[in-house]
């Protein structure tokens, strides 16, 4: 156990947890950042996802030791008032149903539109193929994303 | 503001409390505005759930259901809100606390929660709406007639007069309650929320992290959990060393505890305590345990298909017999015979299995994500020596259910570790915990024998079921073991003279419980499937064939509650096939095929529409479904669940199956359990045929039909039959 530093979402947060934790679990456990959500501890069903310096990963594959000197954002801290594009597209689309994995499923598709803010169907499949829904709300994923991309085409 | 005895007291005062009305469904509905004695009636309570319009014309509607992503909380407070006459932010919906003696039927689950409670909320919206408009009368001393409610106010028609339900409601809450049974309901032209589309009230706390499920819970100074369980079902520790486990950072506490036998069914072994998951899951991981595998190391899914196919090939408990089967059969030399099999299936809820649990001086507080927040409240007690009078339970949201999140067994062990640790704990089952551990989808076998004679119509229809029952695991006093297991397949809606259904119950250390449409996901794929079988064999079209065999309605024994009225079936199987464009050409290799079916008081008609490549790479094109579940709530909850119950039902067609060795599961994680992901899930239409009727259920019927639909249209596609799940097409 050692004091590490963590820069999540705009803050700096000094916690005390052994080197090899997943940022999962200092967030959740250690943060009290409970947005982020625990699904499988593998790196295969996305729940956990969070952006290190923008890009999306898996936060139960990511230990605290590698996070140190990086930016983390997680559903928290997206937006100010769920303003991003992708959460507006959420509610216009009734996306969640029991809503667990959202979380993960919002900080990635986040991740790919910041890279590419017009994906094709193909663009959105592979970038979002690592995150499970098992309520099996794919088709209202896709509908949501394309929604706030087309935001994005009105803003451009 | 939770439902306690302050809002009794609250509510019996008749000056500035409002009124509180109670919901009952069993029985003659009757409404009461209850006061401080009557509440303290002797369990259970007649009252599914209250209604309290505050004094500031608020309602707030206290529900005893779980909300599971089936958006429930919207669909309840849209007949109150409608038949109430207000805005539905005007009704706030708050989870009921556990109390068996202020409500009754807290469980959530067989698709029950609109189907019981549409008519009773409208009833209930409708006394608060005429209690206002007469206490509006009277304060303006003008007729009744003249009066109308919207928008959560009474208006006079002749005058600008308008005064809102909260400056009228304590008036109101010194009339006497109209008779609800007859108090007068809206009509259907003048709804203006049941039947349209409304946004539900809780998506919005899940898209920015705020919803807390059950894993989100926290109390101070609290710890966590994890349970090392025997992998073999049955096993327990025969030694085990502790040492490197307790030396490690943070460990609170690692000690045994016992399995629990019938009605809670867990599997005991050694928890470990620690001041966050992570230590906790590490330090289970430095347990060295040596254990008693016990009698089920001897079972594996071979040893267990073996005894399914042979208790399905020999004659078994009668429960459908028309006409003469036998003699039917043996009057004919052409007859066909088809062997179905199913695996096991896990639950796997997004979220896993967690519980926490905080004791204290003679009581206990409990949250827990569960479908039975009386059940946990009742086994938590029992396992800590408690009068369940002691438990506090808070439903918290929940990462999935289908089922899983019925049983009392994660509560039990929860109470375990309370017993001994001082401070709240959390337990988490990690998902390997939750695959290896859970109470499966009866794994089922199936012998379909059946004639059709030279004009092409269906003579004989005979099915032999085994299947590993669920009653004989959970209830084997109360229940037979064929309860769970033998619906949609006795109800068979087809009209052939000789028709036969019989069951064997076949023994495993397998637990099983209700997975999402529990034995229609087997009894909809076979009735479906085979009926299919038969139309090929009498070379007729799936459709025209099941058609000519709907409009005769059911042959033999008189309907009862549980048989599908033939005529809905029909419908729903001409939408879907209308909407499909089915007989439309399509290329080589792709086919249609359809499959409809009853349950949860819904129907369902679907069409898949596939291909199958030379190299026999299976793709799912569309799925189109066409749904009657009688009376439309919310337009919108009802193609969310249908998307949701197709997708379940998809990756238990195409991919998923629990299989065991030396009696344990063998797959751990969604890396060998893996779920149909986005790549993989094909468009699906709903189209609503709502026929009027009762409401009809909604978070399992979409689901049974669909394995059978893509079995004909694989079928249709290559004329490979497939029989058994997941579906593996042969190179
Ligand atoms: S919890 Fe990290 S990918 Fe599943
Ligand atoms: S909304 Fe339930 S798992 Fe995705």
């Amino acid at each position: 156990m050692a004091p590490i530093k963590l820069h999540v979402n705009g803050k700096i947060n000094t916690i005390d947890v052994g080197l090899d934790t997943p940022l999962l679990w200092a967030l959740r456990d250690a943060l009290g950042l409970t947005g982020t959500k625990y699904g499988c501890g593998m790196g295969v069903c996305g729940a956990c996802t969070v952006h290190l310096d923008g890009q999306a990963v898996r936060s139960c594959q990511t230990r605290v030791s590698a996070a140190g000197d990086k930016k983390i954002t997680t559903i928290e801290g997206l937006s100010d008032n769920a303003a991003h594009p992708l959460q507006i597209a959420w509610i216009a689309e009734q996306v969640p149903q029991c809503g667990y994995c959202q979380s993960g499923q919002i900080m990635q598709a986040a991740a790919l539109l910041a890279r590419t803010p017009h994906p094709t169907d193909d663009e959105i499949n592979d970038a979002m193929a690592g995150n499970l829904c098992r309520c099996g709300m794919y088709q209202r994923i896709r509908l949501g994303i394309r929604r706030a991309a087309k935001g994005a085409n009105h803003a451009a | 503001m939770p439902l306690s005895r302050r809002a009794f007291v609250v509510a019996a005062s008749t000056s500035g409390a409002g009124i509180l009305i109670g919901v009952r469904v069993s029985g003659l509905l009757r409404l009461a505005r209850e006061n401080e004695q009557s509440a303290h009636k002797p369990v259970p309570s007649p009252f599914v759930a209250w209604v309290h319009v505050k004094p500031t014309g608020e309602i707030s509607l206290i529900v005893a259901k779980s909300e599971m992503g089936q958006g429930i909380r919207t669909g309840l407070a849209i007949p109150l809100a409608e038949e109430a006459e207000v805005s539905l932010n005007q009704v706030s919906v708050e989870q009921a606390e556990t109390r068996p003696d202020i409500y009754t039927h807290m469980g959530t689950g067989g698709s029950h929660s609109t189907r019981q409670n549409y008519m009773p909320y409208r009833r209930v919206g409708a006394t608060v709406r005429e209690l206002m408009i007469t206490a509006a009368a009277v304060k303006w001393n003008v007729p009744r007639e003249q009066c109308f409610a919207r928008e959560g106010a009474v208006l006079h028609r002749s005058s600008t007069k308008k005064a809102s339900y909260g400056e009228l409601v304590e008036a109101a809450s010194k009339l006497p309650l109209p008779n609800p049974a007859r108090v007068p309901l809206k009509k259907e032209s003048e709804f203006r929320l049941i039947g349209h589309e409304i946004p539900r009230v809780d998506i919005p706390a899940k898209i920015n992290g705020r919803a807390q499920f059950g894993l989100d819970v926290r109390v101070q100074d609290m710890l966590f959990a994890v349970i090392a369980r025997c992998p073999t079902f049955g096993g327990k520790p025969a030694k085990f060393d502790a040492g490197k486990a307790k030396a490690m950072a943070g460990v609170r506490g690692v000690f045994e505890i016992p399995a629990l036998g019938a009605g809670k069914f867990t599997a005991g072994g050694i928890a470990v305590v620690a001041d966050s998951t992570w230590q906790a899951m590490q330090a289970r991981r430095a347990l060295e345990i040596n254990w008693d595998h016990g009698s089920a190391i001897s079972e594996s899914s071979e040893t267990l298909s073996e005894m399914l196919k042979s208790a399905a090939s020999k004659s078994g408990k009668r429960l459908r017999n028309d006409g003469d089967v036998d003699a039917a059969l043996s009057a004919t030399t052409k007859h066909i015979e088809a062997v179905y099999e199913l695996p096991f299936q896990a639950h796997a809820t997004m979220e896993p299995m967690n519980i926490t649990i905080h004791r204290r001086e003679g009581g206990c507080e409990v949250w827990v994500p569960t479908q039975s927040p009386d059940w946990v409240q009742r086994v938590v007690a029992d396992t800590m020596g408690l009068d369940a009078k002691k438990v506090v339970v808070h439903t918290t949201f929940m990462g999935g259910g289908f089922g899983r999140r019925y049983m009392p067994d994660y509560p039990a062990e929860a109470a375990q570790i309370a017993k001994e640790i001082d401070r709240p704990v959390q337990l988490l089952w990690t998902r390997e915990d939750d695959m290896t551990h859970d109470f499966y989808r009866p794994a089922s076998c199936h012998r379909l024998q059946g004639t059709v004679d030279e004009h092409g119509r269906a003579i004989v229809w005979s099915h032999t079921l085994a299947s590993t029952s669920i009653n004989g695991l959970w209830h084997p006093e109360q229940n037979k073991p064929e309860d769970s297991e033998i619906g949609g397949a006795k109800q068979m809606p087809y009209a052939i003279p000789n028709v036969r259904l019989e069951f064997n119950d076949v023994p495993t250390a397998v637990p099983r419980a209700w997975w999402r449409s529990v034995e229609h996901s087997f009894n909809g794929f076979v009735v479906e499937s085979f009926i299919d079988e038969l139309a090929a064999e009498a070379h007729r079209d799936p459709v025209e064939f099941r058609r000519s065999l709907l409009v005769g309605g059911k042959s033999g024994n008189p309907a009862d509650e549980d048989d599908p009225n033939p005529q809905r079936l029909l419908k729903v199987l001409n939408v879907a096939a209308e909407k499909s464009g089915w007989g439309k050409p399509l290329p080589k290799g792709w086919g249609r095929g359809i499959a409809v079916y009853f349950s949860f008081g819904s129907y369902f008609g679907e069409v898949a529409e596939v291909s199958v490549s030379q190299e026999k790479a299976l793709q799912i094109h569309r799925i189109v479904a066409a749904v009657d579940c009688g009376t439309v709530v919310n337009p919108e909850g009802v193609r969310a669940q249908t998307e949701s119950a197709i997708i379940y039902g998809l990756s238990a067609a195409l991919k998923n199956a629990i299989t065991f060795k030396r009696g344990a599961v063998e797959q751990s994680n969604f890396t060998d359990y893996d779920p149909i992901r986005i790549n993989e899930a094909p468009p699906i239409e709903v189209h609503l045929a709502p026929s009027g009727d009762d409401c009809g259920g909604m978070g399992e019927p979409a689901l049974p039909p669909l394995a059978p639909a893509i079995a004909n249209a694989i079928y249709a596609a290559t004329g490979q039959r497939l029989r058994k799940l997941p579906f593996q097409l042969s190179v």
